[in-house]
């Protein structure tokens, strides 16, 4: 009896490796999410090792140099205080994808939390807690952010926030939704039956069950914190300089447009090529995730 | 259908109820007074006191609040503190050209999306569907305000073409509309290639094939028709992309519009202006939601008999 239970233990063990091997053979099979895999990782890369890579410190300046265009001694030219861009880029990507990174945890971990409380007790709490999330939902998410860093200040730890709270509501409904089909399933009755909590039962059955369309929405929507972080940052209500911000760098190459069109060109590629990334991962793990297209 | 419209409507009051008490939260918490901003040094308390009072500052949370709400039932937005105009004012010199900007991008996104979704559909791993389809995911990717700049660069300081900022003719909306336009254009053309090629395998487009209608035919009338649910959806979701991206595209472009007036009222503390626009945009992003979802059942007829 122990033994067969051992055997039915490893085989469940084996069934789950090989699900995710699946994924990953699917993943891997398609070469855009492949390549938005390795630009991935690039800028994983250029984040950890900014301090060893890049040539300079990213806030020393040197006026005589300012506004160089691209040459051997700064591959990105230097900006209007002759700080080397390239330098920067390096150091922006740490910003960029800690914004990511945290305004996506913030985001799917409150916006979860709130799905399942609404999905699984339904009744008034569910109507309160969507109801809020169509109020925000009401707000273009640039103008909910702008008003959240106008009453906490400017920064990265409050851009974060803003960013994050303004994603809230995306995932309470994908989690309200896998919450309404997966409630009344046999599983979670029978889990129920054996005396499991309300917590348990939603951290370790439906949560699982529900990862899928959570880790697509997640991994596209790094990308757009990104980019929204650049773009409260290029209107000057984000980060604000000398942190090396993609957008922020931008905003100040707007004035030098006509004479060093470099200051612009190069943090906005590095915005393009983070978000392109974000955007082809996250296609490809929608792919790959998806049952329907197995074969 | 009226009925549906009516209960919608009605919907939309604690939607903007909440929008409103939001923001008004917002505002409320964000540092610093305004009224020490407007004064300066110099000011006495007793200067202090009588301009909260004229500009309703005084009081606290609750009273302050239904004063607005009440204020905002007789269309009063409060009081600009850098004009001294009145807020509703404000938005009705500014909200035109908005709405200018966001339907000229609109119909380029429209026609640039549909236009490239349909043919890329039609034609399935073609160059012109990789090309497409490989441009739809960089304008998807691409920062608006960067391309912008791009755009501003080289047909207004470079070739002279076109105008770089500023507010007149039609010319003057070109550059703005394709800088907004092009992710909303890249998200339609990705959606209805998608949608297109779901409907054009179906049996009834073989049935017109075999009954020897022509290709246009086929493409508008019957496959056309029926990949439009999907697509709408995405035009609703792009149109507040759209209203959000106006306020970095207003700024860039110098477009006296709401987007650039709540952005300058922001870094100077003007708070009615701020709730204003914010409501204004709000307001306007679930009406069009509203549109949207009439149209569909003018699309659909399945749709309509939900309705009624």
């Amino acid at each position: 009896m122990q033994k067969e239970m051992i055997l039915e233990q490893e085989e469940i063990i084996v069934k789950k490796r090989s699900q995710v091997k699946e994924v990953w053979r699917r993943f891997r099979r398609n070469r855009q999410a492949m390549v938005g895999m390795v630009m991935l990782l690039i800028l994983i890369f250029a984040a950890i090792f900014a301090g060893v890579i890049a040539p300079y410190d990213p806030l020393q300046q040197d006026i005589i140099n300012r506004l160089q265009p691209p040459s051997a001694a700064h591959i990105f030219g230097t900006d209007e205080l002759g700080r080397d861009i390239f330098s920067r880029i390096l150091y922006g990507s740490r910003i960029s994808l800690t914004v990511g990174l945290i305004a996506v945890s913030i985001s799917s971990v409150v916006g979860c939390a709130l799905g399942a409380i609404a999905g699984y007790y339904g009744g008034v709490l569910d109507n309160v807690i969507m109801r809020c999330a169509d109020v925000l939902m009401a707000i273009p998410s640039i103008l909910l952010n702008i008003s959240i860093v106008a009453a906490l200040g400017t920064g990265l730890q409050n851009v974060m926030i803003a960013i994050g709270i303004s994603s809230v509501p995306a995932y309470c409904r994908i989690m309200r939704a896998s919450l309404l089909s997966l409630k009344d399933q046999e599983f979670v009755d029978a889990s129920r039956a054996a005396g499991a909590s309300d917590p348990y039962i939603i951290i370790h059955h439906i949560l699982p069950n529900s990862l899928a369309p959570l880790i697509v929405q997640a991994t596209l929507k790094i990308g757009g914190a990104i980019l929204s972080c650049a773009s409260m940052s290029f209107i000057g209500l984000g980060i604000v300089p000398p942190t090396p911000e993609w957008g922020a760098m931008l905003s100040t190459g707007r004035d030098f447009l006509r004479d060093a069109p470099h200051l612009t060109a190069f943090p906005g590629i590095a915005i393009m090529f983070a978000v392109f990334a974000m955007n082809l991962m996250g296609d490809g793990l929608r792919d790959a995730l998806d049952p329907k297209l197995k074969n | 259908m009226l009925k549906y419209i009516a209960r919608r409507l009605l919907m939309m009051i604690p939607v903007m109820l909440g929008v409103i008490i939001i923001v008004f939260t917002l505002l409320y918490i964000t540092p610093g007074d305004p009224v020490d901003s407007l004064l300066g040094d110099d000011a006495t308390p007793e200067m202090a006191a009588e301009l909260r009072e004229e500009l309703g500052l005084n009081g606290g949370y609750f009273e302050r609040l239904g004063r607005y709400v009440t204020g905002l039932l007789h269309g009063d937005l409060g009081i600009d503190y850098a004009t001294k105009e009145p807020v509703m004012d404000r938005i009705l010199q500014t909200f035109p050209n908005s709405l200018k900007l966001a339907g000229c991008s609109v119909i380029l996104a429209l026609v640039l999306g549909l236009t490239l979704g349909i043919i890329s559909a039609v034609k399935q791993y073609s160059a012109f569907d990789n090309v497409a389809m490989a441009l739809a995911m960089v304008g998807n990717a691409m920062p608006n305000f960067w391309q912008g700049l791009l755009l501003m660069m080289l047909f207004a300081l470079h070739w002279k073409l076109l105008p770089a900022s500023g507010i007149g003719g039609w010319e003057y909306m070109i550059l703005p509309s394709i800088t907004i336009g092009t992710s909303s254009a890249a998200a339609i053309a990705r959606m209805t290639r998608s949608s297109m090629l779901e409907v054009i395998r179906q049996d009834y487009i073989t049935t017109a094939e075999s009954k020897g209608q022509t290709e246009f035919k086929i493409i508008v009338f019957h496959a056309l028709k029926n990949a439009l649910i999907p697509v709408i959806t995405t035009v609703g979701i792009q149109f507040g992309n759209l209203l959000g991206g106006a306020v970095l595209t207003e700024s860039i472009f110098a477009i006296p519009g709401v987007g650039k007036m709540m952005v300058d009222a922001i870094k100077a503390r003007n708070y009615p202006t701020v709730q204003g626009g914010v409501l204004m945009v709000a307001l306007t992003f679930s009406l069009v939601n509203l549109a949207v979802d009439i149209l569909y059942a003018f699309v659909d007829p399945r749709i309509r008999s939900q309705y009624k």
